[in-house]
């Protein structure tokens, strides 16, 4: 996910950060702003798109019917695909989902799955049978950094705003009927990125931030303040007492952000 | 979730397939497994076998990757078919793709990339059998085959898992303990330089079970480590021990 960024711009950065200060003027543990619009695809069941500074990510989620994996057969099925797509950076190319993708895309996925935001026994048709299968389709649109942030968030506002065609069944047969209810959620987990840059922690790293960072460590939590998922990235590493540091910066956000958002 | 099944720890805090919270299955390693490869390593890891091979630093394919300041660290993680109950597909799946991603991001932090420009190497990992744990025994696995490869390294990396199961906070899941339990929380780790190089988790877990997790994966992979140079020394033991059998006798 790199773009070239000169020496010079890496140490200015990384001297800054050093002292407390960022390039664009924000603090350490400071977000940029976030506006997120719902509802603005009418063809997709749900849709959100978020603006985390100049990053930009649209999420449109449908829903399907098809079979429920043999393990889980009253469970409906959640899949999440991520595209970095071509037009939102110049390091991203056309072609099949590379690691970035699919490791944004699992990120997204493990918030939501292991939280257990959608009730997936209510997504059941018919046992073993049919099944509400629900695709969350997240499109980045233009990458200024922080796209697992921002993917996250957009991919619960998508969801949020998901309308569940009604149905009933006659004959054996499915029928979809006039009208919808609303997807219901049980938690909404927040995903919170924090980076090493130098020894330092820093949250919702720029795309600029990104390139010289050490490592990143990625925490989703849930309405109840408890961790769902853990993703560390990068070349580097963490000791011990910076992932503590980062879980504790992480609880701060996601109390803020909940704030913010009315979530 | 699974009330009619067993429970997977007993009242005296014996886990389903015998061991104790703080107790580790049993562990196998070797290095220089493969003729062909520049290193290599076999781990066993309870029911888990990993093959590891490392190729290079040599010339990176397609050219256009190689970079003119360091070198290229490449990694596949990959199951055989016939490693799992269920036939697994050879094509990479999804998890195959982010294994091999966070697996590479786990091990580079113990090498030198700058020391080798305009080179790659290829760390290879066939998973030939899995029961829970795979992507830290292919850890453990990877850094032996690197440092038998001969590569400088900052320190071994080695790999251990934690989790959640029955409320509960227990060390190295087991694939039943995976599958069932509340949350699985890997851990690659450098002792030396106390640096944590992979940290995953999926569950549901309050942040003091997440550093008590942490902590005991820790705890497992500093007793894997003692395992990991034991097995690295060994090699050369035997080396030692054939040139001595091919002394001429006087």
């Amino acid at each position: 996910m790199s773009s070239l960024i000169t020496k010079v711009r890496q140490k200015q950065i990384i001297a800054l950060i050093e002292k407390g200060q960022r390039l664009d003027g924000r603090g350490l543990t400071d977000y940029r702003e976030i506006k997120i619009e719902q509802g603005l695809i009418e063809k997709a069941e749900g849709s959100a798109r978020i603006l985390l500074g100049k990053t930009e990510v649209l999420v449109g989620t449908k829903v399907g019917i098809g079979e429920p994996f043999p393990d889980t057969p009253n469970d409906g099925v959640l899949t999440v695909n991520a595209e970095l797509v071509p037009l939102a950076a110049a390091s991203f190319e056309p072609g099949p989902p590379d690691e970035n993708s699919i490791e944004l895309a699992r990120i997204v996925d493990r918030g939501i799955r292991e939280s257990k935001a959608v009730d997936n026994e209510k997504l059941c048709i018919e046992a073993g049978k049919k099944v509400f299968v629900i695709f969350v389709d997240v499109y980045v649109l233009n990458h200024d950094g922080n796209l697992i942030d921002a993917a996250a968030l957009a991919a619960v506002a998508a969801l949020l705003n998901t309308k569940m065609p009604n149905f009933e069944i006659k004959d054996g047969e499915v029928k979809i009927k006039q009208g919808y209810t609303p997807l219901p959620l049980r938690t909404q987990p927040i995903t919170i990125t924090v980076a090493k840059i130098g020894n330092t922690l820093v949250v919702d790293p720029s795309v600029e931030e990104e390139q010289v960072m050490e490592a990143r460590i990625s925490i989703a939590i849930n309405t109840e303040g408890n961790i769902c998922a853990v993703q560390k990235g990068g070349s580097g590493y963490f000791t011990p007492q910076q992932i503590l540091e980062a879980s504790k910066i992480a609880q701060q956000k996601v109390a803020d952000l909940r704030n913010t958002l009315k979530w | 979730m699974n009330d009619k099944q067993e429970k997977l720890i007993d009242k005296k805090g014996i886990r389903l397939d015998g061991r104790k919270a703080d107790e580790l299955r049993s562990l196998k390693m070797q290095v220089g497994v493969l003729p062909n490869a520049d290193g290599s390593a076999y781990v066993e890891h309870g029911k888990n076998k990993i093959l590891v091979g490392v190729f290079g630093p040599r010339e990176v394919h397609p050219k256009h990757l190689s970079r003119p300041d360091r070198m290229v660290i490449k990694c596949r993680y990959h199951m055989a078919p016939f490693s799992v109950p269920e036939r697994k597909s050879p094509a990479p799946s999804r998890r195959e793709v982010e294994l091999s991603k966070v697996i590479r991001e786990s091990l580079e932090p113990a090498l030198f990339p700058e020391l080798y420009p305009r080179t790659g190497i290829d760390v290879y990992i066939e998973v030939l059998q899995a029961d829970g744990g795979t992507r830290c025994a292919s850890i453990t696995a990877a850094a032996l085959a690197i440092a038998d490869s001969g590569i400088p390294m900052r320190d071994l990396v080695v790999a251990c898992a934690a989790g959640k199961v029955e409320d509960t906070v227990v060390v190295d899941l087991y694939d039943a303990e995976d599958k069932l339990g509340a949350a699985d929380v890997p851990v690659a780790y450098m002792p030396n330089l106390n640096a944590v190089t992979l940290l995953q988790m999926d569950g549901i877990l309050t942040p003091d079970e997440l550093e008590k997790a942490m902590n005991m994966a820790i705890d497992g992979c500093k007793q894997i480590y003692v395992m990991q140079k034991e097995a690295l020394k060994n090699k050369y033991m035997n080396v030692k021990e054939e040139n001595k059998e091919e002394e001429p006798e006087e």
